[in-house]
């Protein structure tokens, strides 16, 4: 296996792009992505596209050819691939672009993710949410992915004294870095008082716990490290890479407040890149929902099981603090366009550690880590990047 | 959903039929047919038996749904919780008839056979389970309605033939 490098990313605004078509985002981040890589179209091997949802929102399968050929890109007859892991879609993609280019099979692929969640009515936006989670053996019965998430909150709130304001802190900290991101959906700031008063979606969890429906694409190049610099002065260098999964439904955890596909992902990550959590200085995670977050961070290693909430509020997973979390203002924030979210994630690293992450710069930063995750957590990708000069 | 995909789950979603492995004795809801648990997964095929649940368990958590799933429109807000059965195996279902500020961790419930969701007007009624507290606990406003009348009192063709 050779080593990888993301050499270009690309990504659009992410939001309510009324005005804007499935193919016409997932065009404009692949091209951002190509021109940001100096690559010429004819050099590309592939093309890895993730999406969640297209069918049940689009009335579209078969998407990747769609995006290939409104790339100009039919008549050279590339492959074209989705790949669907829920949430984690995105990420998904990218873990099966950096196989093809480590293996050797193609030199350059482009990784997209893209998904139009304001095509359809808000409701059916969150049924297709929930249709991550078991269908026949939670959502019969009623369960939401709110829901669900919401009764990790409950069983974590009880072992482990985790708040309601502890809680809500990270939508506090997501809409505050949102703020300084201009492809973020919210740009507006939360306080405390406004998240823990806003109207409950399933409590203990409120309308600003949860992540909004979005639209919106993202884009990045791989390509084999050995001729990254024919590209760009920064090379970034994909560390890691690594997929894990769980039970379908929460009900079949042993512990509901452990999502024990991030545990081994992460694991397995640092174990491939041979470094620990104390030396990421940048993470964006999966804060689809409040919880999620401090769940996650909780999975991945950075702070003990049950730590952390007061660990949040201390400030350590700030902008200035000793690991910088969701930058981008996280899936909260920046919005939740399930198959471009793991992908944007990637693109949020890769800008600061090429010191390009403009109003939001974290200093000095050489590691980064991003966390997709699909539903509860059947699916969880972790993927560590490094800036290697 | 169709018809079948609702009818063909009726023995587990009525009785709470699972399944239990007899290598390693580990009971499961829904059945499987392979045991997670037993270290040699292939030593499990076929020794998957079928396992009904008693229905009795525990609260682990709950949440109160105010944005609810598709069909469960008219019942917002209810409550639905984890609910660790005796014999092992986490349900998700609806705590019913207790008043949401009632409902705790560790309160301990049983299976009730309720109506779950209709597909509008013409669709498939689905039934299954839902959980209600062992003991008698309040609600938390208004009276509980008309008392519901005697067996003897509906008329036969609404009755379930005995």
């Amino acid at each position: 296996m050779r080593e990888v490098a993301v050499l270009g990313v690309g990504q659009t605004k992410f939001g309510e792009l009324w005005d804007r078509s499935f193919r016409e985002i997932g065009i404009e981040a692949g091209l951002q992505a190509l021109v940001d890589a100096k690559l010429s179209s004819a050099q590309l091997g592939a093309l890895y596209l993730g999406n969640m949802a297209s069918g049940s929102l689009l009335s579209q399968e078969h998407i990747a050819p769609l995006i290939l050929d409104y790339a100009g890109l039919a008549g050279r007859h590339l492959p074209a691939v989705r790949v669907e892991g829920g949430g984690a879609s995105g990420a998904l993609a990218l873990h099966q672009g950096y196989l093809a280019v480590a293996s050797g099979q193609y030199d350059y692929v482009v990784v997209g993710g893209a998904e139009k969640l304001t095509d359809v009515p808000d409701t059916t936006g969150a049924d297709i949410t929930n249709a991550t989670a078991d269908h026949e053996w939670e959502v019969v019965f009623g369960a939401t992915l709110p829901a669900l998430w919401a009764m990790v909150a409950r069983r974590h709130m009880y072992l482990y004294g985790t708040t309601r304001e502890d809680l809500a802190r990270v939508a506090v900290h997501a809409h505050e870095m949102g703020s300084k991101n201009p492809n973020a959906h919210y740009r507006n700031k939360l306080s405390l008082a406004q998240v823990v008063g806003a109207g409950p979606v399933a409590e203990p969890l409120g309308v600003f716990d949860c992540a909004p429906l979005s639209d919106g694409a993202a884009a990045v190049v791989l390509g084999p490290l050995e001729s990254a610099r024919k590209h760009t002065d920064t090379p970034v260098r994909v560390a890691a890479s690594q997929v894990a999964c769980d039970t379908m439904a929460l009900q079949h955890r042993k512990d509901p407040t452990t999502v024990g596909s991030t545990v081994a992902a992460a694991r397995n990550a640092f174990h491939q890149a041979r470094r620990t959590p104390a030396d990421v200085r940048i993470a964006e995670i999966h804060d689809a929902y409040t919880i999620a977050g401090l769940v996650g961070l909780e999975d991945l290693g950075f702070v003990e099981k049950g730590r952390a909430g007061s660990e949040f509020a201390s400030g350590r997973f700030a902008l200035g603090g000793s690991t910088a979390v969701n930058t981008s203002g996280g899936l909260k924030a920046q919005g939740r366009p399930f198959g471009a979210v793991g992908v944007a994630q990637v693109v949020e690293v890769v800008r600061q550690l090429r010191g390009e992450a403009t109003g939001r710069q974290v200093s000095g930063a050489t590691l980064g880590l991003t966390h997709d995750l699909g539903g509860t957590g059947a699916t969880s990708v972790v993927h560590l990047l490094e800036r290697t000069n | 959903m169709s018809v079948a995909r609702f009818w063909r789950e009726t023995p587990r979603r009525y009785n709470l039929g699972g399944s239990k492995c007899t290598n390693c004795g580990t009971a499961y809801f829904p059945p499987r047919s392979v045991c997670p648990e037993c270290p040699a997964h292939r030593q499990s095929i076929e020794k998957m038996i079928p396992f009904q649940l008693s229905g009795e368990g525990e609260v682990l958590s709950f949440t109160i749904v105010h944005e609810p799933a598709e069909g469960f429109e008219l019942q917002v807000p209810y409550v639905l919780a984890l609910v660790k059965t005796v014999e092992g195996p986490v349900l998700t279902g609806q705590v019913v008839d207790a008043s949401p500020e009632a409902v705790a961790i560790g309160l301990k419930v049983r299976a009730t056979f309720r109506k779950l969701r209709e597909e509008g007007k013409a669709g498939v009624i689905h039934y299954g389970y839902k959980f209600t507290p062992v003991e008698d606990l309040p609600f938390a406003a208004g009276p509980r309605g008309p008392p519901v009348p005697a067996p003897s009192e509906v008329p036969s063709r609404d009755r379930a033939p005995a």
